[in-house]
């Protein structure tokens, strides 16, 4: 039991940490993607100027995402041989199309698109930052593939025991697949967005006025703007998949005890496993039957429907669920709110200049909202799918290796040790990479003072 | 499917050579990056720089070649893959935090100076080192049948150091490759130093293997085997033979033969590993479990060989691109 739950803990420290950078890079990619033809199509040296800053931070987030991703590879057969000994016949093939159409595929050519730029002709280095972006997408849709299919698994037969694969086709489109791809890779959209935004306007606030830090934070406020309404509703749609696939999920998101009509929507409460019931609860009347049903009596699964007959719960630990699930749309309505507020102040007082100090202070805060409402998304989803690795195929705690717990425990307060350090060096080195930046265009002999004068408001 | 035959004999068979295939890449790639890792406490900030430089583009691209390896084993023999990982559970764990320290200290010593790049610099030397040895120790045990006896441990820490040596072997010659003048000069000097380890490291395994395990033995020095299998060890011998005259003699006028000590070790990498696949076959956990035993079945397989088939003509066709474009001496590594 403590080794399960140790491993637990380590797998869940190394894809959290792996699955901030990967959130990164597969929207950056894109984004730099834009800059570059934007620049091809202008000739305006600022979109260069945007997509150099930009890679650099690229660079680094691929790097950490390489690494620390090789690390997941191993930890299906250090911590988990269950998992591939039961369904490697579905996971084997979706992890090998990820490695071998994805990886290589960007691996091989950021080091064009790193180093490349005055080696290669243009077009050949606009390709090459296209393949990158490219792959880290590939990458995303057959991960996904993967964790999708252990959400809901179709497709396959069980023989002796073991997962057998009959219809590829299931398989990979299976019913959760298109709501968590398009989730996740607008988490990812959203994510960088505010990453831009909140670098732009630190570089706003000590000083820097070029036109590039202007582009980007126009950029990244409309991308945010526009992405998050989209995300908003993504999600909805996803929790009506859930609630069809796994209602026992979608019952402890809600914190829902007995199943019945006008379900209201929690806004805070304690749940208590022992007693089947929340504390403390605050909700609002009929809310979760309007977002579930859309109909103020339609019924919503309840926890206790999850019980085996001998009183075991048969459901995912309540409270993790049903507080990241809050954190998730709590930061998602945060980023409503200042993407619009962004976005509007621009439009009516004269652009980027008419932005005040406070909200560029709120905007830098909320650098990396993206990593928190991700984080807590895959925390409601994964936690929600307890206690099965496989939805009704295989336990967690029927996958989990043999190896003693203390071995596991010595090993996890390493990785930890290493991330947190690691982390920290992250966001450390993204902010010294924007102020060197802002020193430079500072010292540009046609920027500083001279520009802003010359350059009126956008 | 039966165009050759039983899936459940070929199949397997193309996953174990597309696995070896991997591994040796992966071995000589990756080896020639960890080894500039290795190496590069011995150079000067200013040749630091260059050092980082000469394995700067290709890193991301050569770790991703153990990825591959690994996930082969994960997908087409899941069985040996969770035996194999927990047996080595510690030593993988080290290999897999001293490769992430590394990766990263690559990317932030770019971006910082001074002290603080100073202190990336020595954690990407001990993170190469640390990957290394745990490599090394992992080959030792698995030759030695995944046993931790003390013989099994101390035979591990023999090749844990010979192979950290040889990786820092590899990376001078790729040095000699893509340095000149002073650095150049240094790593034929580092490359000598190592062939010694190399050799050490070769022979201890070519006597290991077969000691360790009777079939092993049979399998080499039986009649006609002996006679068949006699070019493997001589050629290895003269592989060694040029490494040392070319190390000997090199720079040459005009940068020649500057490639002849990397080509030849690659070569060399490439005989051992055939003696280690022939001396293991047909087992992938070492008397315990063959190919056979623990492929996955034939018909996902074959969907993996689909893929693999169309994508890796693709992967050689970029990464020789890369090469291509990154070749000659290392410069400066700018973004630009």
């Amino acid at each position: 039991m403590e080794e399960l739950l140790l491993s637990r803990i380590q797998f869940a420290a190394n894809i959290s940490f792996h699955i901030l950078f990967p959130t990164i890079t597969i929207a950056l990619g894109w984004v730099l993607l834009f800059f570059k033809m934007r620049f091809n199509a202008t000739g305006d040296d600022r979109w260069m100027a945007a997509y150099m800053f930009w890679v650099k931070i690229f660079a680094l987030s691929f790097g950490l995402g390489v690494v620390s991703g090789i690390t997941m590879s191993f930890q299906f057969g250090t911590n988990w041989p269950g998992f591939m000994e039961t369904v490697g016949n579905v996971a084997g093939p979706l992890l090998a199309y990820e490695v071998l159409t994805a990886f290589f595929l960007e691996a091989a050519f950021l080091g064009i698109m790193l180093f490349g730029a005055s080696r290669v002709p243009n077009w050949l280095h606009t390709l090459a930052t296209f393949l990158v972006a490219f792959g880290t997408t590939m990458s995303a849709f057959w991960i996904l593939v993967l964790n999708s299919w252990m959400h809901t698994p179709t497709g396959f037969e069980l023989r002796d025991g073991i997962v057998h694969a009959t219809d590829w086709w299931a398989i990979v489109f299976n019913p959760s697949m298109p709501y968590r791809l398009v989730h996740m890779l607008l988490a990812s959209g959203l994510t960088v967005a505010f990453l831009i935004v909140g670098i732009s306007a630190y570089r706003r606030l000590i000083g820097d006025r070029s036109k590039g830090v202007r582009l980007t934070l126009k950029t990244g406020a409309w991308l945010a703007a526009i992405l998050i309404p989209l995300q908003i509703w993504a999600g909805d749609m996803h929790g009506l998949n859930t609630l069809e696939h796994q209602p026992q999920k979608v019952a402890a998101m809600e914190g829902n005890w007995n199943t019945s009509t006008h379900v209201p929507l929690l806004l805070f409460a304690i749940p208590n496993e022992e007693k089947r019931q929340n504390d403390f609860e605050i909700g609002v009347p009929n809310g979760a039957s309007l977002i579930l049903k859309h109909d103020p009596a339609g019924v919503v699964p309840g926890l206790n429907d999850f019980y085996a007959d001998d009183g075991t719960a048969l459901h995912p630990p309540v409270t993790p669920v049903f507080w990241s699930f809050r954190v998730m749309v709590g930061t998602g309505v945060l980023m409503l709110a200042m993407s619009w507020a962004t976005v509007l102040m621009m439009r009516r007082s004269g652009g980027v200049d008419g932005l005040n100090p406070w909200l560029l202070r709120g905007l830098v805060a909320m650098t990396f909202s993206g990593w928190v409402a991700t984080l807590a998304g895959w925390y409601t989803t994964e936690i929600g799918r307890q206690p099965w690795l496989v939805q009704g195929v295989l336990t967690t705690e029927a996958a989990v290796a043999d190896v003693p717990a203390p071995m596991v425990a010595t090993t996890l307060v390493a990785y930890l040790a290493v991330y947190a350090v690691l982390l920290v060096a992250y966001i450390t080195v993204i902010f010294r990479l924007a102020r060197k930046a802002s020193d430079a265009e500072e010292n540009r002999p046609h920027s500083g003072a001279a520009q802003v004068a010359l350059v009126p408001a956008e | 499917m039966t165009l050759f035959g039983d899936p459940t004999v070929w199949l397997p068979l193309a996953f174990a050579a597309l696995m070896g295939i991997s591994i040796l890449v992966y071995v000589v790639l990756d080896g020639f990056d960890l080894g500039v890792g290795i190496l590069l406490p011995l150079g000067d900030e200013d040749e630091k720089d260059r050092m980082i430089a000469a394995i700067g583009p290709f890193w991301d691209a050569n770790e991703t070649w153990l990825v591959l390896a690994v996930g082969l084993l994960l997908v087409a023999f899941p069985v040996a893959h969770g035996v194999i990982l927990t047996a080595l559970y510690l030593p993988v764990a080290v290999m897999l935090i001293g490769l992430i320290l590394r990766g990263v200290a690559f990317e932030f010593r770019a971006k910082t100076s001074g002290t603080q790049k100073r202190r990336w610099n020595q954690a990407f030397f001990a993170g190469s080192v640390s990957a290394s040895l745990a490599q090394g120790y992992m080959l030792g045990l698995y030759i030695m049948g995944l046993q931790h006896t003390p013989a099994s441990i101390a035979f591990g820490v023999l090749t844990a150091l010979c192979l950290t040596a040889g990786y820092g072997f590899i990376g001078a010659t790729w040095l000699i490759i893509k340095s000149e003048g002073v650095l150049q000069r240094k790593a034929i000097r580092w490359a000598r130093r190592r062939l010694w380890g190399v050799m050490l490291g070769l022979g201890a395994i070519s006597l290991a293997s077969p000691l360790v395990s009777e079939r092993i033995f049979e399998k080499w020095f039986s009649f006609p085997s002996m006679i068949l299998l006699a070019p493997l060890p001589l050629m290895s011998g003269l592989l060694v033979f040029i490494i040392y005259t070319a190390l000997k003699h090199l720079p040459a006028r005009d940068d020649k033969w500057a490639w002849v000590p990397f080509t030849a070790t690659a070569c060399l990498f490439f005989l051992a590993f055939v003696g280690l696949a022939y001396s293991f076959y047909p087992y992938v956990v070492p008397e315990k479990l063959t190919l056979y035993e623990s492929a996955s079945a034939p018909e996902s397989l074959f969907i993996i060989l689909l893929g693999a088939l169309f994508v890796l003509p693709v992967i050689i066709g970029y990464t020789i691109l890369a090469y291509t474009v990154f070749r000659g001496k290392a410069t400066e590594l700018r973004y630009d």
